[in-house]
């Protein structure tokens, strides 16, 4: 006896369903183990890290408050991905992002105070535009491996960032952040922890999904993303398109760095590469690049992290337990995905002579 | 004496969604005997053959290997079974050497496997069936005609004694077919056993012993190839209608200078020879100019020149009286120029898009298809479904996608596509291939109507018959330059061959 994996003729709409559920619960086994290890009740944690993410108003609106920024860099991520382009430098570009509002804000004083906030917005777009614009001009131009520029520019932005919240604009007091922005120019709350910032990504999840589905623009990118080479033939520019779709998914990753600092942090200080770039990736993974699918995704994820700060606190397990849950849980998920293209088969290898 | 079946298909079935593909197929095959397997594209030849070599599963139905009666669920088992198959579409990978390629998914190779033992071994294989592969080199670099000699060492290194061809020489040069032939000719008279499948009626007549046709999925029937009389009977089974095999064409007549290359050459810094060397030529409005020759003396590069798919280094092209020489694609196309592309699959298609979608492709950016950049696809679905009628292309629904087609119709898409949109000049490089009698006839009945319309085309293509067929002038390659060009009424098969093989026209 043994087992084939055989590609399936069509992706299963059955298994879409059927395989996040199953690693759920494949995923919930194996946390437990590892809890058991620590002493922890494993229904109790589980339970304590849905309370964590949903039980009160508070914690409701600090999951959603988390969902933005990240659903802000899956969204960014995908357009990417679309093209084939493993733009794995997100979360650079969010931190450039916060560097152009930061700039807008500490420098653009003579600005009419009303402009601060959309020109400060604008700017993070800007900043993280250029931040993704760098690569794709690098690979289209010269066939630079975008991976590992991406990957690096990463570490080149955090480093600016330490470098101006802990000396170039470092505020008087303190020994690290800058100066507050001007209070005039905050994204202002909606309900508790949710700020209008939610507004804004819901509104840019519709047209993203109106451009990479109905229009002409949205079409050449599948064309390239499926057959850069057929699309070449027909005409579709391949470099262009390439710089273009940089262009935006790195602006969409800094106006997530934008959103966030002029509602939340209000200011560029440490914490800035919070992870939202990285798990952005796995929101984007996840979804199959749709952006609709993006948002539960980016709220699941949210939640659990969320949910599974709080343990902390709760079940009085070690800070970095979080962490291990959370790796658990998707590993099976992002794993089983193979399901949904492949089907495994047991073979009786004594049939066949 | 009396015939062993090696092979015995009872009943099967395979459905996909939206088509069954083989219905309640039998099918028999002896020890030592080659049957040719026909059908019109998309019949479900290349299915079943695929069922039997373990690619896909019968939905219902039995496989008996000499006898016995088997499970082929994998490539692996149909291979210990001694059964080798040479794909429609070349399963090769390009940037790993030959025999690398050769050994890759064989179940008991070693981690690291005996490079130098299996050259020794696949040099030997190689000259015992004048196969002339360097098994060092690597995929990418060898001609196609080259890849599919790869394709047959491999089988002869697994050691299969029933094998089947799907196509094996759709995308060959006659002289490689040829080739081809002889060596599958060889391997035969060792007693191992065939199963061919060819849109060419005379290879089939050549080499078969038996045939058996499908069609829609359905056996209807299997004749002897010795009792067969004329080509027109298969073609009518096959494809359940006259063929005709002569052409209607209208007045040559014509018109303003379209396409213009003058004193073009591509130099490329791998090769010796340049790509394109000095080339001069033109077409005019309704005017089919053919390019006879073998693949590899710069037909393709001439059409991609053109396309502005490859850059040229020097001289210019000129498109409807404007310099074009390096411009972009789209420039190209916003020139009114068609191109059908040398290939399919990698150039012509996006295999995970819909078919509607494929079809779409050049009139996307267009009023026709779009308003305001927004795709209409209500539009798309109309248009799609009368080219789809106008075509006879077979798919389930315009929504599947293109890389469920059978080869055959893969090529009618692009076909479909690129004459439509033909507003003026269309590059046609090798349109016919894979095609079956009855759709070669209507692909070259179409290219002639586009000429009569007006407009002017370029034709490359392998098949003389076809290029006599169908051009008014012809213009035969040979190591990137142009040899002549001449009046097809002058166009002997002769003189063509002779070009072809690089003999000056002082020297004949
Ligand atoms: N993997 C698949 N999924 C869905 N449909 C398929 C698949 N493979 C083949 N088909 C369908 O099955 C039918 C038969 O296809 P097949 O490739 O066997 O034709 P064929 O006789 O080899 O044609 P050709 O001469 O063009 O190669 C076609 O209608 C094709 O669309
Ligand atoms: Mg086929």
């Amino acid at each position: 006896m043994r087992f084939v994996i055989e590609k399936r003729n069509e992706r299963s709409k059955r298994m879409q369903i059927l395989v996040p559920l199953v690693s759920l619960v494949i995923s919930a086994l194996l946390g437990s183990i590892v809890l058991l290890f620590c002493n922890a009740n494993p229904l109790q944690t589980y339970a304590a890290i849905i309370n964590g993410a949903f039980s009160s108003p508070m914690r409701f609106q600090y999951t959603i408050a988390k969902m933005i920024p990240l659903l802000m860099c899956g969204l960014s991520v995908g357009i990417a991905f679309r093209l084939r382009f493993w733009n794995i430098g997100a979360e650079g570009q969010y931190v450039m992002g916060v560097i152009g509002i930061t700039w807008v804000m500490q420098f653009w004083t003579w600005l009419p105070a009303p402009l601060l906030l959309p020109i400060g917005i604008l700017m993070s777009f800007v900043f993280g535009g250029i931040w993704g614009g760098i690569p794709g001009a690098l690979k289209a131009n010269w066939k630079v491996d975008e991976t590992l520029v991406t990957l690096m520019m990463n570490y080149i932005a955090i480093g600016i960032a330490e470098y101006l919240y802990i000396s170039a604009w470092k505020a008087p007091k303190g020994n690290m952040g800058t100066v507050k922005y001007p209070e005039v120019a905050w994204i202002g709350r909606m309900w508790g922890k949710i700020h209008y910032g939610v507004i804004i990504v819901l509104i840019l999840v519709v047209v993203l999904y109106f451009v990479l589905y109905k229009t002409r623009w949205g079409f050449e990118l599948n064309m390239i993303g499926k057959n850069s080479e057929a699309a070449r033939c027909q005409g579709v520019s391949i470099k262009r398109n390439i710089i273009i779709a940089m262009l935006i998914s790195g602006g969409i990753a800094g106006l997530g760095g934008g959103i966030n600092s002029a509602a939340v942090t209000h200011c560029l200080t440490s914490g800035v590469n919070s992870g939202y770039g990285f798990t952005g990736i796995i929101v984007a993974w996840m979804s199959g690049l749709n952006p609709f699918i993006s948002v539960l995704v980016a709220i699941f994820l949210a939640a659990l992290q969320t949910g599974s700060d709080a343990l902390q606190i709760t079940m009085n397990l070690p800070s970095s337990m979080s962490g291990v849950l959370q790796g658990l849980i998707l590993l099976p998920l992002l794993a089983g995905n193979i399901f949904i293209d492949h089907r495994l088969k047991i073979v009786n290898k004594k049939e066949v002579i | 004496m009396e015939k062993i079946p090696v092979v015995e298909l009872k009943n099967l079935t395979k459905r996909f969604p939206g088509v069954i593909a083989n219905e309640d197929v039998n099918l028999t095959l002896f020890e030592g005997e080659v049957l040719a397997l026909l059908g019109e594209n998309g019949a479900g030849k290349s299915t079943l053959m695929n069922m039997l070599v373990g690619l896909y599963r019968p939905d219902e139905g039995e496989i008996f290997i000499k006898g016995k009666k088997v499970d082929i669920s994998s490539p692996q088992d149909s291979m210990a079974l001694g059964v080798g198959m040479i794909h429609q579409e070349f399963m090769l990978v390009g940037n790993l050497s030959v025999a690398e390629n050769i050994v890759l998914g064989l179940p008991d190779l070693e981690i690291r496997p005996p490079f130098a033992k299996i050259n020794k071994k696949l040099i030997e294989l190689g000259k015992q069936y004048d196969l002339n592969i360097d098994p060092t080199s690597i995929i990418d670099n060898l001609t196609v005609g080259e890849q599919q000699r790869v394709e047959i060492l491999k089988l002869l290194y697994r050691g299969a004694n029933i094998l089947i061809l799907d196509e094996p020489t759709a995308v060959l040069t006659p002289g490689e077919s040829k080739e081809l032939n002889k060596i599958i000719k060889k391997m035969l008279s060792e007693g191992k056993s065939a199963i061919f499948i060819s849109h060419k009626m005379n290879e089939v007549l050549e080499f078969s012993d038996r045939v058996q046709i499908l069609r829609k999925g359905k056996s209807v029937g299997t004749r002897e190839t010795s009792t067969i009389t004329k080509l027109q009977d298969i073609a009518k089974l096959m494809v359940g209608r006259d063929v005709l095999f002569s052409l209607e064409k209208g007045e040559y007549n014509p018109g303003d200078i379209k396409v213009e290359i003058k004193d073009v050459s591509i130099e490329y810094k791998k090769s010796v020879r340049p790509l394109l060397n000095h080339i001069n030529l033109q077409v005019r409005a309704g005017e089919i100019v053919g390019i006879a020759g073998v693949a590899g003396n710069g037909q393709q590069a001439l059409s991609e020149a053109i396309t502005g798919l490859r850059k040229i280094t020097s001289g210019s092209i000129n498109i409807n009286n404007k310099d074009m020489s390096n411009k972009t694609p789209i420039q190209i196309i916003n020139m009114r120029v068609s191109h059908i592309p040398a290939d399919r699959n990698k150039m012509g298609i996006v295999g995970d898009m819909s078919v509607g979608e494929n079809l779409s492709m050049k009139k996307y950016r267009t009023e026709e298809l779009s308003h305001h950049n927004i795709i209409n696809k209500a539009l798309i679905k109309i248009f799609a479904n009368k080219l789809i009628n106008t075509f006879t292309i077979k798919t389930p629904t315009q929504y599947t996608n293109a890389k469920f087609l059978s080869g055959g119709n893969i090529q009618k898409t692009i076909l479909a596509r690129e004459i439509d949109s033909c507003k003026g000049i269309l590059i046609a490089v090798y349109p016919s291939r894979g095609l079956d009698v009855g759709a070669t006839e209507t692909v070259r009945m179409s290219i002639i109507k586009q000429r009569d319309n007006g407009t002017a085309i370029l034709l490359v293509s392998e098949e003389l018959e076809e290029l006599q067929m169908v051009c008014d002038k012809i213009a035969v390659m040979f190591e990137g330059r142009i040899m002549d060009i001449m009046d097809t009424k002058d166009a002997t098969t002769e003189k063509i061959g002779l070009l072809m093989a690089g003999v000056e026209r002082g020297e004949m």
